[in-house]
């Protein structure tokens, strides 16, 4: 009896089951630290020489935790989450972050750098040669890996190295009969072709002398100069050429008494002027009604028309009696496999007005891509040739889950088909099918490569030459930031925070009633 | 008679589905090559296209084949992958901030990738100072980028699947003393093949087609992708003149798609409605 009871006992308090140590459980911890080591002993360098010591930190931090995390029992569902999430903060909450803060700035072509960038860049774009003041034989050289300039002084011929840190003698360097250095120890000089290459380099260094600057002029002289601008740091202003620019904080600007602004400018914080802009320039706002309300057109027209010709074929074949779906369906189904990208561009050839197949098969000459409804129209025609077949599979397989029972019921109760369509088959589709209608509707609201590759915006009116008739918000915004013209990135983060927020309130209103319809139906 | 409507109508599509297909071989067996003698019906045939395609010297064809196929295989791989891990984690384990996580997901997925591209340029201008392997014009930078959103409509789509498999499978295999590795590895990668093929299928079919982030990436000839580099085919004075040759590479790059949609045929269908069903 007692006996009894003691073994009770024991198997109410199991040992812990120790698990023996498998090959895979070894392998997988080195595999894990040896992969660390491996990004650590990658990424670390090259963070230590550009001094970059905060991503030093977030790198070593981060290997510390996914060593920690990879080396113990515990914390099971964050070893299979930790992959994924690493790539999607990376590269995706965090640009999501930046592109929200960037909307704040004036960020873009002319306010690249911080303004003491700003400020060297206007004293030695403003160099101009002092008269009198020496020239200098040039020859371009290599010293490491930094470019820096040979210069000869053509009446002592002494050879001095000019270096953005200022100026160095040289000694033993060989001269060429022009008066050029031929060979340096220690450094490597460029032939013609090589310099030539790097005229774009050539040109920006500036090397800082006791009076002003030593830059190049073309590829074999240099000049000494004076910046003709320079900075105050007493009143915070630029002076020269009998103006005073003086430092607007709120622009990023050094604006003198006429409201004229030097070219460069530094980034700032600029508050909600770029929202207020988008909403209240009459030029963009008048355009951003314009492009949103054809931007929720194009989207709902594309989900309508492919669900609709999707769900039309897929009901014609859905019958005991079809012959021949094998052959239908792979025909319906090669749109989809075909490179989108390819096939719009062969759409935007087959509308083209001079020997676009369309108008040749069709005996017209509609200039399709010029005017605005017909590219409008084209625009939604070529989506709805790649959409459907997707469409087209999805409901095939919905049709396949509702059961026959249901429809056949209708019938013999003598609902006539389309009646028996409407209130049997449709609501059940449609409740296997919304999540996919609205994820469709997001992928289209921002469908980038449907304009960018048929019509790239266009047709342009002469008054808006940046805002096209069937430009999407999505592809203006890609103008914004790199298209012809100044890059305004500042602006263009703002309207991509402008369109986060609406497919995300559209996405949140047709999710919640969803669920609703869900409850009704299901 | 009803029947007979049904198949008119169905060819009626499908004639809308293939013409451009059609046009599309006609052009690229055209012998001229240009847009402006390309019709529905080929004016004669000849592989002329093709063999310009291949001995190229300013378009580096084959390099750009090899290209695509590459990232989008491992991008798709990769990101099956990183998906179903989390799918696993979501579907089978209860730990704190699940729910949170899910819905989290489903938001950041709305803020496509591409809205941000400004902030991604700036990033890897950065990365490309630093890293030049991973920066642009590089097919690991390219691919570290695609990656970022292999979590999101994926993990969605096969935490509906998974949730379907029966709990008492890896109960059973536990009492057993498999370990959790053990458990999704051996029994659940085996039971969600349809859903692991319709995303990759997908994946593999987008990362083909992406065109935005590859055409600001991607700036060397060597490095372009299929999508990029036809662009620029047929881009300005070439739109003409090489509309025969850009005719016959859409026609090689619809084989690895079409080859890879009829190897998963049999799951697609299947596979498209268990997620969004489950969804």
């Amino acid at each position: 009896m007692s006996l009894d009871v003691r073994e009770a006992a024991e198997v109410t308090t199991p040992p812990r089951p120790r698990r023996e140590l498998t090959t895979a459980f070894v392998v997988s911890r080195i595999a894990v630290l040896a992969v660390a080591a491996a990004i650590l002993l990658y990424a670390v360098p090259p963070l230590v020489a550009a001094e970059s010591w905060i991503s030093l930190t977030l790198l070593l931090v981060a290997s510390a935790v996914i060593g920690y995390l990879y080396l113990t029992r515990r914390f099971v569902p964050a070893k299979y989450l930790v992959p994924g999430t690493v790539f999607l903060i990376a590269f995706q909450v965090f640009p999501v972050l930046y592109t929200v803060s960037t909307a704040f700035t004036n960020f873009g072509d002319g306010h690249r750098g911080d303004k003491a960038a700003a400020i060297s860049a206007i004293e030695t774009g403003s160099v101009r040669q002092a008269p009198g003041s020496p020239e200098y034989g040039l020859s371009a050289a290599l010293k490491g890996d930094s470019l820096v300039f040979l210069l000869v002084d053509p009446k002592t011929k002494q050879v001095q190295e000019g270096s953005p840190d200022g100026l160095a003698a040289v000694q033993g360097a060989r001269l060429g009969v022009t008066g050029k250095v031929l060979e340096a120890p220690g450094y490597t000089v460029l032939k013609a072709p090589e310099a030539a290459a790097r005229a774009k380099q050539i040109a920006e260094l500036a090397v800082p002398t006791q009076g002003g600057l030593i830059k190049a002029n073309g590829l074999s002289r240099a000049v000494e100069g004076r910046a003709t601008l320079t900075y105050d740091a007493v009143c915070d202003c630029v002076k020269g050429g009998g103006d005073t620019w003086t430092a607007d904080e709120s622009q990023g600007y050094f604006v003198n008494a006429k409201g004229e602004h030097l070219a460069q400018g530094w980034q700032v914080n600029v508050g909600f002027a770029n929202f207020a802009r988008v909403l209240t320039d009459p030029t963009l706002s008048a355009h951003f009604l314009g492009m949103f309300t054809w931007n929720m057109a194009f989207a709902l027209l594309s989900v309508l028309t492919t669900f609709a010709l999707g769900m039309g074929v897929a009901l014609a074949l859905h019958h005991p009696k079809m012959r021949g779906t094998r052959f239908y369906r792979i025909a319906l189904i090669l749109p989809y496999a075909m490179p989108a990208f390819a096939m719009l561009l062969v759409w935007r050839d087959l509308f083209n007005r001079d020997f676009g197949l369309i108008n040749q098969l069709f005996g017209l000459d509609v200039d399709w891509m010029g005017g605005m409804v017909s590219a409008k129209f084209a625009v939604i025609l070529v989506n709805l040739w790649l959409g459907f077949p997707y469409m087209f599979l999805v409901t095939t397989g919905a049709l396949q889950a509702i059961p026959r029972e249901l429809t056949e019921a209708a019938s013999i109760d003598g609902a006539p088909p389309w009646y028996a369509f409407r209130k049997v088959t449709l609501p059940l589709l449609l409740v296997a099918l919304t999540p996919l209608l609205i994820s469709s509707f997001a992928f289209n609201f921002n469908n980038y490569n449907a304009i960018a590759l048929t019509t790239d915006g266009g047709p342009f009116p002469a008054e808006s030459p940046t805002v096209g008739g069937t430009d999407l918000l999505i592809s203006y915004t890609v103008r914004l930031a790199f298209g012809t013209g100044s890059a305004q990135f500042g602006l263009a983060a703002t309207m991509s925070v402008f369109i986060f927020a609406i497919v995300a309130t559209i996405s949140a209103i047709t999710f919640r009633r969803t669920r609703k319809q869900e409850d009704v139906y299901a | 008679m009803k029947l007979a409507l049904r198949h008119a109508f169905v060819l009626l599509v499908c004639a809308f589905a293939l013409f451009p297909i059609l046009f599309v071989v006609s052009a690229a067996v055209n012998p001229l090559g240009t847009l402006a003698s390309s019709d529905l019906v080929p004016n004669g045939a000849s592989l002329d296209n093709f063999a310009k395609l291949f001995s190229s010297d300013t378009y580096p064809f084959a390099r750009w084949v090899f290209n695509s196929v590459f990232i989008a295989l491992a991008a798709s791989t990769a990101s099956l992958l990183l998906s179903m891990f989390a799918a696993y984690a979501f579907s089978r384990m209860r730990f704190a901030g699940r729910r949170v996580g899910l819905l989290a997901l489903l938001l950041i997925q709305m803020f496509p990738q591409f809205l941000a591209i400004v902030t991604i340029f700036m990033i890897f201008t950065r990365v490309t100072e630093l890293y030049p392997a991973f920066g642009f014009n590089t097919t690991w930078g390219i691919l570290l980028l695609y990656l970022g959103g292999a979590l999101g409509v994926n993990t969605w789509l096969m935490k509906g699947f998974l949730d379907t498999i029966p709990k008492e499978l890896d109960e059973s295999a536990t009492v057993d003393g498999a370990t959790h590795a053990q458990i999704f590895w051996k029994i659940i990668l085996p039971l969600v093949t349809p859903i692991l093929a319709v995303t990759a299928l997908l994946a593999f079919i987008g990362t083909m087609s992406e065109f935005l982030m590859a055409n600001i990436f991607l700036r060397d000839a060597e490095s372009k992708t299929l999508a990029v580099g036809m662009y620029g085919m047929i881009a300005g004075d070439g739109r003409n003149a090489n509309f025969g040759m850009f005719a016959a590479a859409t026609l090689i790059t619809a084989i690895p798609t079409v080859s890879v949609f009829l190897w998963l045929q049999k799951f697609i269908v299947s596979g498209l409605t268990a997620g969004a069903v489950k969804g």
